[in-house]
């Protein structure tokens, strides 16, 4: 019924106020919306898209990609987090608010924020009253301290982020739970509500690192390791009934879970479905024609059902910004990538709007990227456009890309391979396209499309890429967590190079920008943080590093029942699935 | 006696040579090449194909010209043509129009009718080249089987049967995904084109092969091969003068046939995404790129797989008229 509201507010925008109310009354007398029951375009995005409280129903979810593990320690895709958040709590989680809102870190198992000590590196917490498990027994402190243990057991249950461990327990002196009974003694349980963590060093994302999934209770007699993916024991406010792996999933109720001790996950559907298909046209299909609510992947509907959604049901279509970039890296250690102006010969070269064309124009592919930080990330800076790359309307500066060549030594230009992952249709669009515009200044791009399964022992591999000559390697990067250090880490730290399962493809090694992400990271304050986030991206794109292509947007599918969606910055500017109900 | 005779012959020359000349000419040999053009000269279909396989083949040769002369050229983007929210052509019919015949491709914005042009030369050269290999392949091996039989035959006979087995395209597929960048001084493409060539044309020499095997099996019992062994003559110049001139029709039937099936392997390649790299243009890669428009840009989609139906279709048409006129024993 919100949704008729929402298209009466339009309506009598357009008509005579009096005409608007009577086809309201007509429309609300019939009962039924067929036309106007998606709602409007873009209504999920920055606001709450059908607010409701209605409880029932079954949410359906449908996605051709099954999750990297359910076990919350596991897990590092995306829309698995979220998820996830339907059978797990944490310390602290997202405020269900749209947008940027949606950041605000709330108490959820906790009764407060943490307290945090002078020096920064002590944080405590207390628990709630009344936290049940999914049979009913108590959520200890113990629980939460054991599931965030787990991540020490990389050997057992390798996949899922670290930063919890990697903060607390950098040189990585303790063997796990599996190996050392004993308990990690940088996390402190004084009693059965009380938790600590004493940091080594201050981290002013430590809260955010909690904030996420990987560190959800779980109970030691519960766990089954690398079987806990099958069932995980629940903690909120649904629980596993059937699970086969790349088909199927049902939720149902935890009659143990409390709404009043749960502000944040409003839980209103009494059943939650999950089907997992193969093909992604499919999927766009069941979409449209009504047979599930949303998708489970949240990476947008492919080009056929863009069409068709975009043409047929716009007011069932959202658009919003994700945490995601494409980019073009340029690893220096393949000639001539390795000269400061070779590598901005090719920034300057590289024609944006092209780029953006191909990958689904500014509706599906996004808009012109500018600088490395993506706009979801704090410290975003839109006018740090040190190429001129919107101010050229992202057309390629031809005359300034051949003075760098000129500058580099290769005034004819040069030829060079780009590596493209053969996953992302896309992606090898936006190849195409930058391989047209780099010709036009001499530099002459092979294009190499691999296995996009296999990248991190391909582009990720040091030697494979030398060995390959991928002077540039096109990729996608969000953050893992909202914040410089969660997005920026990995790709410009020198202490993440490696030889393997690398991702600084750049291979970044200044000890200016390591210093100023350390600064960053030590800074408790997060607007100052953000600052200094930005003054290290604007360092990273004066080095010429990264060629940043697009801010991806997704074209997303919610169905006309679908109520409480709203995009969240929590979720790379996805879905928050916690608050979606059914009417 | 004999001078009047001869005095009247010469005196009535004049007018007896012209009938001689034409009874001469009616019971003239004709060789088989001649008796075959005869054949196929009246076979209306084959001729049509055959037309059209030159008109294919001048295309692919004049392909640059072809561009030049309606202004386009197959690698160059137009996206101002490209409706930003769908990624289609703008206009009807793919954005047909007087600037682009054909209309342009989705996404890039590309004139379609010039990448249709460059696009036959990629057929064309993998569809003849393999085909080429094929045959050299085959006739040397059947050739050898055949004629010297006992295990060399067995050897040959038995590698035959194992390469019909094999699954060539995922075989190819895979090589291709292992092949490197660069290659006998080729790169990207020419390295794709390359490895397509010799391998296409590597699984296709058992079909020649088992033909030729069979044809000099019969024919080495021949009386005329009798008679050149018992006059001396050797090995090498029996294949080489005997033989093989028998061996020519079944060949060049085999191996007209044999391209179409080739430049189908070539598109599914290509389809596959093994086939040649971006930008070059090829019908089985705009295929494949077609499949995510077919609903809100058909064109796109008929206009590379007319061209493949068409071309093999030709081929085929052209091949069969061949063999009917070649072997007018066989049935068809």
């Amino acid at each position: 019924m919100t949704s008729l509201r929402t298209s009466r507010r339009r309506l009598a925008a357009l008509s005579a106020v009096a005409a608007a109310t009577l086809l309201a009354t007509t429309a609300c007398g019939g009962g039924d919306s067929d036309s106007e029951g998606g709602g409007e375009y873009n209504a999920g995005v920055n606001k709450v898209a059908n607010a409701s409280n209605k409880k029932g129903g079954t949410l359906k979810f449908v996605g051709v990609q099954d999750a990297d593990s359910w076990d919350t320690t596991r897990m590092y895709y995306g829309f698995v987090f979220d998820f996830s958040r339907y059978y797990s709590r944490q310390l602290v989680s997202y405020s269900p608010k749209p947008g940027k809102k949606s950041l605000d870190l709330q108490p959820d198992l906790a009764t407060d924020n943490a307290q945090i000590s002078e020096d920064g590196k002590v944080y405590k917490y207390t628990l709630k009253d009344g936290l049940k498990w999914e049979d009913g027994k108590p959520i200890t402190s113990q629980d939460v301290k054991y599931g965030i243990e787990r991540q020490w057991a990389q050997k057992t249950l390798s996949g899922g982020p670290t930063y919890i461990k990697d903060v607390l327990d950098p040189d990585g002196k303790w063997k796990g739970p599996y190996e050392d009974k004993g308990g990690f003694d940088g996390i402190k349980t004084p009693d059965k509500k009380t938790i600590e963590f004493h940091l080594p060093k201050p981290n002013g994302d430590f809260e955010q690192m909690l904030a996420m999934p990987t560190n959800s209770p779980v109970r030691e007699d519960k766990d089954t390791k690398s079987k806990y993916t099958l069932h995980p024991f629940s903690s909120g406010p649904y629980k596993f009934k059937s699970y086969t792996p790349n088909k199927s999933l049902l939720l149902v109720r935890n009659k143990h879970w409390d709404r009043t001790n749960d502000p944040l996950r409003k839980a209103l559907p009494d059943k939650i479905k999950v089907t997992l298909l193969t093909n992604p046209d499919e999927r766009d299909k069941r979409l449209i024609n009504g047979d599930a609510d949303l998708d489970l992947n949240q990476r947008g509907m492919e080009v056929q059902g863009r069409q068709t959604a975009l043409k047929q049901h716009k007011g069932n279509v959202d658009n919003p910004q994700t945490g995601f970039i494409s980019y073009v890296a340029f690893p220096q250690s393949v000639k001539p990538f390795d000269n400061i102006h070779c590598r901005k010969a090719a920034i300057y070269g590289a024609d944006h709007k092209s780029v953006q064309t191909a990958r689904g124009g500014p509706t599906a592919g996004g808009e012109l990227a500018v600088n490395m930080l993506p706009p979801t990330v704090p410290g975003h800076d839109v006018n740090d456009d040190q190429y001129g790359i919107r101010k050229n309307g992202g057309k390629a500066n031809v005359a300034k890309a051949k003075e760098e060549l000129k500058k580099c030594g290769k005034p004819g230009g040069f030829s060079t391979t780009l590596a493209v992952r053969n996953t992302d249709k896309a992606d090898v669009k936006s190849a195409e396209a930058l391989q047209a515009s780099l010709k036009k200044v001499g530099i002459k791009v092979e294009i190499d499309e691999f296995d996009g399964a296999q990248g991190s022992s391909i582009v990720g591999n040091q030697a494979t890429v030398k060995r390959k000559g991928y002077g540039m390697v096109l990729y996608g990067w969000g953050p893992d967590f909202p914040s410089g250090q969660g997005y920026g880490i990995e790709l410009w730290h020198s202490s993440k190079i490696r030889d393997n399962g690398n991702n600084n493809y750049a291979l970044i090694d200044d000890p200016k920008i390591d210093k100023g992400l350390e600064d960053a990271i030590a800074e408790l304050d997060p607007d100052k943080a953000a600052e200094k986030y930005r003054e290290v991206n604007k360092r990273v794109m004066a080095g010429g590093y990264y060629l940043p292509l697009t801010y991806l947007k997704v074209v997303q599918w919610r169905s006309d029942r679908l109520t409480n969606v709203y995009s969240a910055d929590s979720f790379s500017g996805w879905y928050d699935f916690a608050s979606l109900g059914v009417k | 006696m004999t001078a009047p005779l001869h005095e009247e012959t010469a005196a009535d020359s004049a007018v007896v040579e012209p009938a001689l000349k034409q009874a001469e000419k009616a019971i003239e040999g004709r060789s088989l090449g001649r008796i075959a053009w005869e054949r196929l000269k009246r076979d209306k279909v084959a001729l049509i194909g055959g037309s059209i396989v030159l008109l294919l083949v001048l295309v692919a040769i004049f392909a640059p010209v072809i561009a030049a002369l309606t202004g386009q050229s197959p690698n160059e983007r137009h996206e101002d043509l490209i409706d930003p929210l769908f990624s289609t052509p703008k206009g009807a019919l793919g954005g047909i129009s007087g600037d682009h015949l054909l209309g342009v491709e989705p996404v890039s914005g590309r004139d379609i009718l010039t990448r249709i042009v460059y696009g036959a030369r990629v057929s064309i050269l993998v569809g003849f080249l393999s085909a080429f290999v094929a045959v050299i392949f085959g006739t040397i091996l059947g050739t050898l089987a055949g004629y010297f039989g006992g295990w060399l035959d067995a050897l040959i006979s038995r590698v035959m049967d194992m390469l019909l087995a094999f699954p060539q395209l995922l075989f190819i597929i895979s090589l291709i995904s292992v092949m490197p960048n660069d290659l006998l001084g080729l790169s990207g493409t020419g390295v794709r084109l390359l490895v397509m060539i010799l391998v296409i044309g590597f699984f296709g020499w058992p079909y020649i092969g088992r033909i030729v095997r069979g044809q000099v099996l019969s024919l080495r019992e021949r009386e005329y091969i009798e008679a050149a062994r018992s006059l001396g003559a050797g090995r090498g110049y029996i294949i080489g003068k005997e033989l093989l001139p028998n061996l020519v029709a079944p060949i060049t039937v085999y191996m007209t046939l044999m391209i179409p099936t080739n430049i189908l392997t070539e598109a599914a390649l290509s389809f596959l995404g093994v086939g040649v790299k971006p930008p070059t243009a090829s019908w089985g890669s705009m295929l494949s790129d077609a499949v995510s428009f077919y609903e809100s840009d058909p064109m796109y989609m008929i206009i590379p797989g007319v061209a493949i139906f068409i071309t093999v279709l030709a081929f085929n048409l052209f091949g069969d008229g061949v063999r009917d006129a070649l072997d007018p024993k066989g049935t068809r």
